[in-house]
């Protein structure tokens, strides 16, 4: 039988939960790196044991963390993460130029094609890659090449925070930046280019044809149709068939369309997951009620899942990368929220228990399927 | 051998208790015990002071023989109290959040 691993960054550590495939009894090991926040952690799909892990503080600054023994031991792997050549400058705040500054490691995306290598957003943007297991670290200095010099930090900071790869086309990555937008490489790295048309902003960005400044929140892509991609935006949820020359709006019937994560069901490419949050200026589920809703149709058509879920009185918000779906053949579906509970559902949504409870603030989960 | 105390989460990084004893030249500066500090402990390296500038990180002070060293320069000589071992070098997360 599998073993169901779900990996957890919070603020004050890393967790790591673990279950049959069942998924009705978990055992919570944690805190790893007890204190510092985990920003993210995830393993590679070739070598599921092998995990990485953002390890960071306000006070001591960046760590990265390998385990190659599924978590149960972890050993500090390289962290010196330069800009290539001379960074230059971004806009900031009040419109002047502001020099790039490394603050941290957002996530780290182990390749599809190779377990020493890995990929990291981080912020002030940009990404890095090791081809080493995360011993050192190169930056791909074409995507600061896209208009880099126009992009400015957002409430949450100018951060690197989705990176998509196209399993069908190695050379194919797509990345995403907190108030910058959306980006596409067909050759590896080296060149890049902003995929924005369609997205709207209408009171930030007036220019319907702006390439940057747009706040994507979160990518998602199923692996079976990598042409397709699913966007929650700061608003709006949108869809590109054409691996995102072009979006269109699939926010429909949700209460809402401001939110932050987005996932695809494991074996349905038109099943989609958002949680809708009540706006930008009150980041909690609108109505005191938590739902995440699913749209069985690529979008439009949506509907609350509530089973399970408080329906009343919640205020917890669901950070971008605090959602992930498992690979078994009831495809179970997993978010945690800022008030530190884990929520699983093993029927696609269907019905929802909390694994844990009382977690500190969750910032990211990832699950794997071990054999 | 000059005494340096850690804050709790670099002790847990680098894997020692409250307290490390490591080997300085003359002169005993706070560059030199984190260039000693560092080279012992590679993991450490980041951690107190930039990388690529070698300058303090914003949250972290250095206390000796009860005086902020902090803001001196990183290649004063230290007391002769911290270069004897008499009283330790103190590396401190500052005080700072909520």
């Amino acid at each position: 039988m599998s073993t169901v691993r779900v990996l957890v960054g919070t603020r004050k550590g890393a967790f790591i939960l673990t279950s049959d495939e069942r998924r009705t009894d978990w055992q919570v090991s944690g805190p790893h790196f007890a204190g510092w926040e985990i920003y993210h952690l995830k393993g590679s799909p070739l070598d599921p044991n092998r995990i990485y892990a953002s390890q960071t503080s306000g006070w001591f600054g960046q760590i990265i963390q390998r385990s190659d023994d599924g978590g149960q031991t972890w050993t500090p792997v390289g962290k010196d993460f330069v800009y290539a050549g001379d960074p230059g400058t971004h806009q900031w705040y009040d419109g002047t130029q502001h020099p790039w500054q490394f603050q941290r490691v957002w996530l780290l995306e182990p390749s599809l094609s190779d377990p020493d290598t890995v990929y990291a957003g981080v912020e002030d943007a940009a990404l890095f890659r090791s081809t080493d297991g995360g011993q050192s670290w190169q930056e791909l200095p074409g995507l600061r090449s896209a208009s880099g010099h126009l992009w400015q930090p957002g409430a949450g900071g100018m951060c690197l925070h989705s990176i998509v790869q196209d399993p069908a086309d190695p050379q194919r990555l797509y990345v995403a930046i907190s108030a910058a937008g959306a980006f596409r490489t067909d050759d590896g790295g080296a060149t890049w280019r902003p995929i924005t048309r369609g997205l709207k902003s209408e009171w930030e960005l007036p220019d319907p044809n702006a390439e940057v400044g747009h706040c994507v929140h979160s990518i998602a892509m199923h692996p079976a149709r990598p042409g397709v991609l699913f966007m929650q935006k700061h608003w709006d949820v949108m869809r590109s068939d054409n691996g995102g020359d072009e979006w269109y709006e699939i926010s429909g019937n949700l209460p809402s369309d401001f939110g932050f994560p987005i996932a695809v069901h494991a074996h349905e490419p038109e099943t989609v997951y958002v949680v809708p949050i009540k706006s930008d200026s009150e980041h909690y589920p609108p109505d005191g009620k938590l739902r995440v809703y699913r749209s069985r149709s690529g979008g439009n058509d949506w509907e609350a899942l509530t089973a399970g879920l408080p329906q009343s009185d919640c205020y917890v918000n669901v950070l971008r990368s605090a959602m992930a779906v498992d690979t078994l053949p009831s495809c179970g579906v997993y978010f945690g929220t800022t008030g530190g509970q884990i929520y699983a559902s093993a029927d696609s949504g269907d019905t929802w228990a909390p694994i844990v409870r009382d977690l500190p603030a969750v910032l990211s989960v990832e699950v794997q399927v071990v054999p | 051998m000059i005494r340096v105390v850690l804050p709790h989460h670099l002790r847990t990084l680098a894997g020692v208790r409250k307290e490390v004893e490591l080997e300085v030249a003359e002169p005993v500066t706070p560059a030199a015990i984190l260039d000693a500090l560092e080279a012992r402990y590679p993991t450490l390296r980041g951690t107190m002071r930039d990388s690529a500038t070698g300058q303090r990180r914003s949250l972290v002070r250095f206390f000796a023989c009860g005086q902020d060293w902090s803001h001196e320069p990183a290649d004063a000589p230290l007391p002769a109290a911290v270069a004897s071992g008499a009283e330790p070098f103190m590396v401190v997360g500052a005080m700072a959040g909520g």
